[in-house]
């Protein structure tokens, strides 16, 4: 009797630790799911799309026009190049100056410093896009407005300034983190032959953490492409094909948060939102993975 | 040539500093800003009333309600969901090829753009589910996005939990949920909150997700349940400063939200600084 129950006991927690180890292994498995799930469902309602609308005509024509009065057109190279155009202005500001202020907490500054500065680039980044938007309406705007002499600034520049307040945080922490893991012994050589710190920081340093320096840039730049609020906000919205950077823009993403709230369910249009949407995810889905692998393979050489 | 080299560095550190101290100045400006243009709506009756004579006076309660209403569903979804997936990874899962294939989804949807997750809460939870516009729709689909934070932080927790209270429960005889359910999880369970509320902190103040899955512009009386559109801060702030019919007339009330919504979050991220200062003195003692 009491060996039939122990047996009992037995099998009933072998089930039991059965149930939880599939239950966190269906849940790990979670993620990849979201992840095709979301490319699925692009996927999908993108292609009735692409029945509808020529694929020459999506990708190599400049107009986006679906409510067109007299021919509806569905092109997304103006888009395109507003998207690429303010990212670009963006990470030319915030590279050099995320660089410079991880070089700077890395080996310049104190660790009292550092201890107080880390949280503060830790709120920069927990500002809402939203917040940095209604920043660009209303104090960078008069700013660009009177220092180029125009009429308004809401224009691509105020939307690259506002994307490299957003992609500096990510720049900062990833560089530091490439910074500090490049072995002592580097610099140990370095001034031990008589370099200075400067000269150990540019020539051997930054040198060594390159690559992981280049992946918190492309991870930036991921940010800064899939940024909708602040450039929905601050660059003035124009469909037209921007030739300066003091043209009014409308990027992709803008493009689907203007439109989709106006379209109905299940038209061409809607299909076409979902089309940009598609592209979208792809173009960051692979800033993403490339940026993921540079990154893995610096850590792996460092150790 | 001495002379030259000192001067270099005397300059190019001069240069660090300077960037460094760029950022710093732009978050102070930025804060500043808002504070000095947004404290002056601040009230008892902004706070506490609904918008009144087509949004150009009155509170922004309904928003207010709105924002946490979405971030506590949010939180409901993505922190059991999160855990047990950094429970899966680091107590269950060996280096294989599909727990590598995990890790980098995790990373790559952590850099989804915020208005592809709208598209796919959208079909999946507004239409697929049928939960309509509504808060549980803008609430999963933000529950979501929490995912990659909240699994990277209690992943660190549990890895901060020593081996050998793992294998002190072990060497008992118990089983290994039963060990990690006793003498694994109470010990992370700090570090997780505070990733999660890290995590909320993010997702509470976004907008492109919500945009299509639920907020709405202006509503006349509070939801009733969670299938009821809601006004949430983030879009308010958007609409008080682009889409209204009178944008100059309502400016102080949109800095009063922009300075609640940030209120809002600094306060998240302040819980979990705390939170994290007191847990690291505890495990000292």
């Amino acid at each position: 009797m009491k060996h039939a129950e122990a047996v009992k006991k037995y099998r009933a927690r072998k089930i039991e630790e059965r149930f939880f180890h599939s239950l966190f292994f269906i849940n790990g498995i979670l993620v990849i799911v979201v992840l095709a799930g979301i490319f699925a469902i692009l996927l999908k309602t993108a292609a009735p799309a692409f029945r509808e609308i020529d694929l020459r005509e999506f990708f190599f024509t400049v107009h986006w026009d679906p409510a067109g009065y007299e021919k509806e057109s569905y092109g997304i190279i103006a888009m395109l190049v507003s998207t690429f155009l303010v990212t670009l202005g963006a990470l030319a500001i915030a590279i050099p100056i995320g660089i410079g202020a991880a070089a700077y907490l890395c080996d310049v500054a104190g660790p009292r410093v550092r201890e107080i500065a880390k949280p503060l680039i830790e709120v920069l980044a927990a500002i809402p896009s939203v917040v940095l938007g209604f920043i660009g309406i209303v104090v960078v705007n008069p700013m660009l407005a009177k220092f180029f002499r125009q009429p308004n600034g809401l224009n691509a520049v105020n939307g690259s300034i506002l994307l490299a307040i957003m992609a500096l945080p990510t720049i900062i922490s990833i560089t530091e983190d490439a910074l500090v893991s490049v072995p002592r012994s580097f610099e140990q050589a370095s001034l031990a032959l008589g370099a200075t710190k400067w000269q150990t920081i540019i020539r051997v340093k930054i040198p060594a953490a390159l690559s992981g320096i280049i992946a918190a840039c492309m991870l930036g730049m991921g940010r800064a492409i899939g940024e909708t609020m602040t450039v929905l906000m601050a660059t003035g919205c124009a469909p037209a094909l921007p030739t300066s950077y003091l043209h009014a823009v409308r990027t992709m993403t803008a493009t689907i948060a203007i439109e989709l709230g106006e379209v109905p369910y299940y038209s061409t249009h809607y299909y076409g939102l979902f089309a940009i949407g598609l592209t979208l995810f792809i173009i960051t889905f692979m800033i993403n993975l490339v940026a993921d692998l540079v990154l893995h393979n610096f850590q792996k050489m460092q150790r | 040539m001495m002379r030259m080299r000192t001067l270099t560095q005397f300059f190019g550190f001069f240069f660090l500093r300077t960037c460094a101290l760029f950022v710093v100045l732009i978050l102070a400006l930025l804060l500043g800003h808002i504070w000095q243009k947004g404290s002056g709506s601040l009230s008892w009756e902004f706070l506490s009333a609904a918008p009144r004579q087509g949004m150009t006076a009155g509170g922004i309660f309904p928003a207010i309600l709105g924002t946490l209403c979405v971030t506590c569903i949010a939180a409901v979804l993505g922190m059991p969901l999160g855990i047990g997936c950094a429970i899966y990874l680091n107590e269950y899962a060996a280096d294989t090829a599909l727990t590598r294939v995990i890790r980098i989804s995790i990373r790559n949807l952590s850099g989804v753009p915020s208005i592809v997750y709208g598209l796919f809460g959208v079909v999946l939870f507004v239409q697929l589910f049928k939960f309509g516009t509504s808060i549980l729709s803008a609430g999963c689909t933000l529950g979501l996005m929490t995912l990659p934070w909240t699994i990277t932080a209690s992943e660190e927790a549990l890895k901060n939990v020593p081996m050998a209270y793992r294998e002190g429960a072990l060497a008992l005889g118990a089983t290994k949920w039963q060990a990690i359910r006793t003498n694994v999880l109470p010990y992370a369970l700090g570090g997780m909150i505070t990733g999660t509320i890290l995590s909320l902190s993010r997702v509470a103040g976004e907008t492109a997700p919500i945009l299509f899955t639920g907020a709405a512009f202006f509503l006349p009386e509070l939801p009733k349940s969670v299938f009821d559109q809601f006004m949430a801060l983030p879009y308010h702030l958007y609409i008080m400063s682009t889409q209204h019919h009178a944008v100059a007339k309502v400016r102080p009330l949109a800095y009063g939200t922009a300075l609640v919504l940030i209120g809002l979050i600094l306060a998240l991220n302040l819980a979990a600084i705390i939170l994290r200062a007191r847990l690291r003195t505890m495990k000292k003692e």
